[in-house]
């Protein structure tokens, strides 16, 4: 099967990422749903991504607290009740916390899993169950080539992010023959507002219009792990091959 | 690292700040402030070492377009590629672009760039309807050719010193589709090129000549006269020019320069070869007016230790002698690149008070660095575009003096009052050392 989804929700349609890739999917027909937290950086997107389209696209904007994991389940049932045609799921959302923060208070370390893995996984459960029944769609989720290994520069968001890529792995496989594809996305270094204190040079560094066509191919061809670019998956996997007595004493 | 196009000079940032919102305040910061869109322009009107640069391109939404009047409202840090692949399809154009479409609106508004239009529609800033201007005081400043403006005139052409441009109202062209009917006219030396100027230019809407650099004595200046002008509707069922990217990138610096006496000769003389064939055509418009877009990161050609560009402008009563004088010397040094592009300027006057064009015409040419020897040359240019009462482009420029800018830029005094005070880069330390 080779098709993009008809009408598909964007979680964190607000980030960089999501929304080059929203501008792509535009372009492409696709109707919209746009869900973050800010209602006035909503307006801001949906008003771009309707200009672009000539004032042919259906753009829908929902604003919601994605770190309020009990009102999750909840905002999925009333997005399936309004958009009854929903095929197609991209979570983006998720932050890059401060490690050495993290390191010293428990509470930052926790937000930091709840926004990159929790909150996540409380809207796949919802969507995984609704979208198996209905036998079709494409649920995308953005983790990460830091959750491929851990390493003590940011291991806290690698951790949630392994988290997630895990799970998605469990669901890919339990939906296996459904109808539904599960896709990890794992980008590489971006080039995107999270990433502005790293000394953004050389050759692995992204631009977020390309990490966004990656994005839309995947969805496309229903996927079942991206890295993006690609080069990162050959890189990730020597990582991963480094023996752990060895790993321990690099920085990298 | 942010850098300039020819990535030289090479300076350190004390912060990298992505901006986002664009209803946001200044970032707090104790460093001096610039904003960095692209890097496209060339030397150091987009560097600030040692200071915060305001990476603006995650300010690029739209804002609001009127498709019976094409007036467009958008956010400064948008790309003009990124305009074009939407505002074509829908019957509007940009009233402006230059050589390539990978800078941002408030990059094209700070350099006040102009096009192959020059001549009939002037710089980037006469279509600017109106613009939001941060300063650092916290206000947040309207300004239009009636609002504040003396401020609006400083903005335009005004490097980004004048503070943060967040929206801009700009009008856009009608344009049938996205194709263009274009006619390249070769010419075997420099007088041939005023005649078909003086003939011809004034026909087309988009003009804009390539020159061999490199041709001496009785071909010196000879080139090719490439003229377009926007299609009319075409029929339905026949097969137009279509484009796709298949654009390319140098994925690296490359130790050496691709650039030799060898290299540029042989690519001078095929150029002139191929072009002088093109007769008249129907063109998409994306290989017309950006054939350099095509290869993602050419600056890479130029190897690690980069390049210079050399645009100067000179008034039209010593245009023809001053070129002739210009290019000989080019042509002698054996140093010029592919790149030179000869354009005359038109007499619609620039909007800003360091605006570049003004009448007359414009030669713009690629250097390889090759150290005192590239210098030497320049100084000699410098002085024929002294003498000729021209004056030095900033937006390309990594190392004129002092006195040529203020003699080229005679509005510099009253241009620097209105400098905001948190703001400066590079370029503007070194004119005022």
């Amino acid at each position: 099967m080779n098709a993009t989804p008809r009408r598909i929700v964007i979680f964190g349609a607000t980030s960089r990422i999501a929304t080059e890739t929203a501008r792509l999917w535009l372009a492409r027909g696709v109707h919209l749903v746009v869900v973050a937290r800010s209602p006035e950086r909503l307006r801001m997107l949906s008003d771009d991504l309707s200009i672009r389209s000539g004032g042919l696209a259906e753009v829908d904007a929902v604003a919601a607290d994605l770190e309020d994991l009990d009102a999750l389940p909840a905002l999925w049932d009333s997005l399936t009740q309004r958009f009854d045609d929903l095929d197609g799921v991209l979570i983006a959302h998720g932050n890059l916390p401060d490690q050495a923060r993290c390191e010293s208070d428990s509470q930052a370390m926790l937000r930091a899993i709840r926004v990159n893995a929790l909150s996540a996984m409380t809207l796949l459960t919802a969507i995984a169950n609704d979208f198996e029944k209905r036998k079709r769609g494409v649920i995308g989720v953005i983790g990460s080539v830091a959750g491929d290994r851990g390493r003590k520069s940011n291991y806290v968001y690698g951790a949630a992010k392994g988290m997630l890529t895990l799970f998605l792995q469990g669901l890919r496989n339990r939906l296996h023959g459904s109808g539904v594809a599960v896709v990890t996305l794992k980008p590489g270094f971006v080039i995107t507002p999270m990433t502005q204190d790293f000394e953004r040079d050389g050759l692995l560094w992204a631009r977020p219009e390309a990490v966004a066509r990656g994005i839309v191919q995947a969805f496309a061809r229903r996927r079942d792990v991206v890295y993006l670019p690609w080069f990162w998956r050959p890189i990730l996997w020597v990582i991963r091959m480094i023996p752990e007595p060895v790993f321990k004493r690099l920085s990298l | 690292m942010p850098t300039s196009w020819n990535r030289l000079p090479r300076v350190t940032h004390a912060r990298l700040i992505e901006l986002q919102d664009r209803n946001a305040g200044l970032p707090d910061t104790d460093s001096p402030l610039l904003a960095w869109g692209n890097g496209r322009s060339y030397g150091d009107v987009c560097l600030n070492d040692g200071g915060t640069l305001l990476l603006t391109q995650g300010m690029d939404r739209l804002i609001t377009f009127d498709r019976n009047t094409g007036v467009l409202d958008c956010e400064a840090g948008i790309m003009l590629g990124d305009i074009l692949r939407w505002c074509l399809p829908q019957g509007w154009m940009l009233p402006v672009v230059p050589g390539t479409q990978w800078i941002t609106v408030g990059g094209a508004i700070a350099n006040d760039v102009h096009g192959k239009n020059h001549h009939v529609a002037g710089t980037f800033g006469r279509h600017v309807l109106e613009m939001e201007l941060l300063r650092s005081d916290g206000e947040r400043l309207l300004t239009s050719p009636t609002v504040n403006a003396e401020l609006f005139a400083a903005t335009i052409g005004g490097l980004g010193l004048t503070g943060l441009i967040t929206r801009v109202r700009l009008r856009m062209i009608p344009a049938n589709n996205e194709l263009m009917l274009t006619e390249g006219i070769p010419f075997g030396h420099l007088d041939a090129f005023w005649e078909l100027n003086d003939r011809i230019g004034g026909e087309w809407p988009y003009t804009v000549s390539w020159i061999d650099c490199v041709a001496r004595g009785r071909r010196l200046g000879r080139g090719v006269f490439l003229a377009g002008r926007h299609a009319p509707p075409q029929p339905a069922g026949v097969r137009l020019p279509q484009w796709r990217d298949h654009s390319r990138s140098i994925p690296f610096d490359l130790p050496f320069s691709l650039l030799n006496r060898h290299s540029v000769r042989g690519f001078n003389a095929l150029y002139y070869r191929v072009a002088r064939s093109s007769g008249r055509r129907l063109q998409h418009y994306q290989p017309y007016f950006f054939p350099l877009d095509g290869i993602r990161n050419w600056n890479r050609v130029y190897g690690r230790k980069g390049f210079y560009q050399y645009q100067c402008v000179l008034p039209r009563e010593h245009a023809r002698e001053g070129i002739r004088a210009l290019l000989r010397r080019i042509a002698t040094s054996g140093q010029g690149s592919f790149l030179a592009v000869l354009k005359t300027f038109g007499d619609m006057p620039s909007p800003g008070l360091l605006s570049f064009p003004r009448p007359g015409v414009t030669l713009a040419l690629d250097f390889s660095n090759h150290g005192s020897l590239t210098h030497r040359l320049f100084a000699d240019l410098d002085d024929m575009v002294s003498s000729a009462g021209g004056a030095l482009y900033p937006g390309k420029d990594a190392r004129m003096s002092v006195t040529m800018f203020r003699r080229g830029f005679p509005q510099w005094e009253r241009f620097a009052t209105f400098v905001d005070p948190a703001f400066s880069s590079t370029f503007w330390r070194r004119m005022n050392p």
